[in-house]
């Protein structure tokens, strides 16, 4: 569903992605880890649009993506995002910000816009915050509206972009529960994640990258439990042992 | 104190008149400085080089032009070129093309205020550039760009008696006048004064209320 070949990006004079090959299918979940700076993010942003590539294909479906044309945006209805920092409309209440998608991108007639976003709310276990203005709910709601904002469009796949980071600890499950859920209803998800415990039990594979290319990827029980590359097993002893 | 009185009486339906012409200016050039300015502004962070050098460019040369000269211009200038404005319409073109440069500059900075994620958030649900500006980016700079766009307003409401150098009868020609031909400066300028003073306080106050509004969040 999602393909990846040979994705190479520069930002300057710094490549952050030096041949990237990859591919996600129909329902599955995969997990990206590694290092900060390793250039995680910046696939899920160029899978998404929200930056170029220089070199390589990205393919959704079939339709290469190319963050200047116009066919981006049918791409963007089809892979949805979730973003570190919610990026919430702050303006509109939780439940405007969920029907705000499929009203003015998707043309959904406004009664059965707010039925689904309800529904979906109700879902992520916010139901009775759909009137709350984003900076008046903690952190996880904020990231909940945000997946329920993420699913009102419909998506075939969702990109989470460290959906957890910015969460004080305690907030971190009823995110990543709603994520699992998420993954059981057969969602294709690519998560870019910190979350060890959640790689674990939740993804399918996982891919480890570091430096800007993929150093081993696999399935995530084998690449969590037994990793094969020196630098994996480096990385994994410091996340999963800081002290 | 008595005589003031007296000639503020016998002055003020006159200066009145003046008054009527000062909102008229003051409300005509606020409307298309808005228009233009939100213009400059939009072409200004369009992302597209041509549009937003062509904004850049407008917006210093009408910087660097004198209100004055820029009425000069279109009152005397243009008859010309063979397009004749009416002393109204002029002072209302001019002033508005005036003050849509700093118009644009106080949107361009509200615009730019706005988190750069609230603009990949909209992208990610599939709008489009317009769709961004209109449902995302510019009901949030409006509350950023109120309490300097009350203070631009302050600032025409009495820059619209620059008008006056174009035969505008607005209330500073108009005390012009009154003054000229009964000599008596003092009442005349006082009243003046006072009324350009009366006219401003609703709208200092409206500044301070959107001041209070834009702190809220």
């Amino acid at each position: 569903m999602i393909k990846l070949d040979d994705v190479h990006k520069s930002f300057g004079h710094v490549e952050v992605l030096k041949g990237i090959t990859a591919s996600v299918q129909k329902g599955e979940v995969v997990c990206i880890i590694g290092p900060s700076g390793s250039g995680k993010s910046t696939i899920l942003r160029c899978i998404n649009g929200l930056e170029s590539y220089d070199r390589g294909d990205i393919l959704v479906e079939g339709a290469r993506v190319d963050r200047n044309a116009r066919a981006i945006v049918a791409i963007r209805t089809q892979v949805s995002m979730v973003f570190q920092r919610f990026n919430l409309f702050p303006h509109r209440t939780a439940l405007e910000n969920v029907i705000e998608g499929p009203i003015f991108v998707k043309k959904v007639p406004r009664a059965a816009a707010i039925e689904r976003g309800r529904a979906l709310l109700t879902q992520v276990g916010l139901a009775d915050k759909a009137q709350v203005h984003p900076p008046q709910l903690s952190g996880g709601q904020q990231q909940r509206v945000a997946i329920a904002r993420a699913l009102a469009m419909e998506p075939k796949a969702i990109l989470f972009d460290e959906p957890t980071s910015a969460l004080d600890p305690e907030l971190v499950g009823d995110v990543l529960s709603v994520m699992r859920k998420l993954a059981d209803d057969g969602m294709t998800m690519v998560v870019v994640t910190h979350e060890m415990g959640f790689a674990r039990d939740v993804a399918d594979r996982v891919l480890f990258i570091d430096g800007g290319i993929i150093v081993e990827q696999g399935a995530a029980k084998a690449v969590l439990n037994q990793p094969q590359h020196p630098r994996t097993q480096d990385f994994l002893r410091r996340v999963l042992h800081p002290m | 104190m008595q005589s003031f009185l007296r000639d503020a009486g016998e002055f003020l339906p006159i200066l009145m008149q003046g008054v009527a012409l000062t909102i008229i200016v003051t409300i005509g050039s606020l409307v298309l400085s808005t228009l233009l300015g939100l213009i400059w502004a939009l072409m200004r962070v369009s992302g597209v080089r041509a549009l937003s050098a062509t904004s850049a460019g407008l917006i210093n040369v009408i910087r660097g032009i004198p209100i004055i000269v820029l009425l000069f211009y279109l009152y005397f200038v243009m008859p010309d070129l063979g397009i004749a404005l009416t002393a109204l319409q002029a002072a209302i073109i001019g002033l508005g093309i005036a003050y849509s440069a700093y118009q644009a500059e106080n949107f361009r900075a509200g615009i730019e205020a706005i988190d750069k994620g609230q603009i990949e958030a909209a992208h990610s649900i599939g709008m489009g550039w317009w769709l961004t500006m209109r449902r995302v980016i510019l009901p949030q700079a409006v509350r950023i760009v109120l309490p300097p766009y009350g203070n631009v307003m302050i600032m025409m409401l009495k820059d619209s008696s620059q008008a006056s150098t174009i035969t505008v009868a607005e209330l500073a020609l108009q005390g012009k006048l009154i003054a000229s031909s009964t000599f008596k400066n003092t009442s005349v300028f006082t009243l003046v004064a006072l009324m350009y003073l009366t006219m401003s306080i609703p709208l200092i106050l409206l500044v301070r209320h959107f001041e209070k509004k834009a702190n809220q969040r």
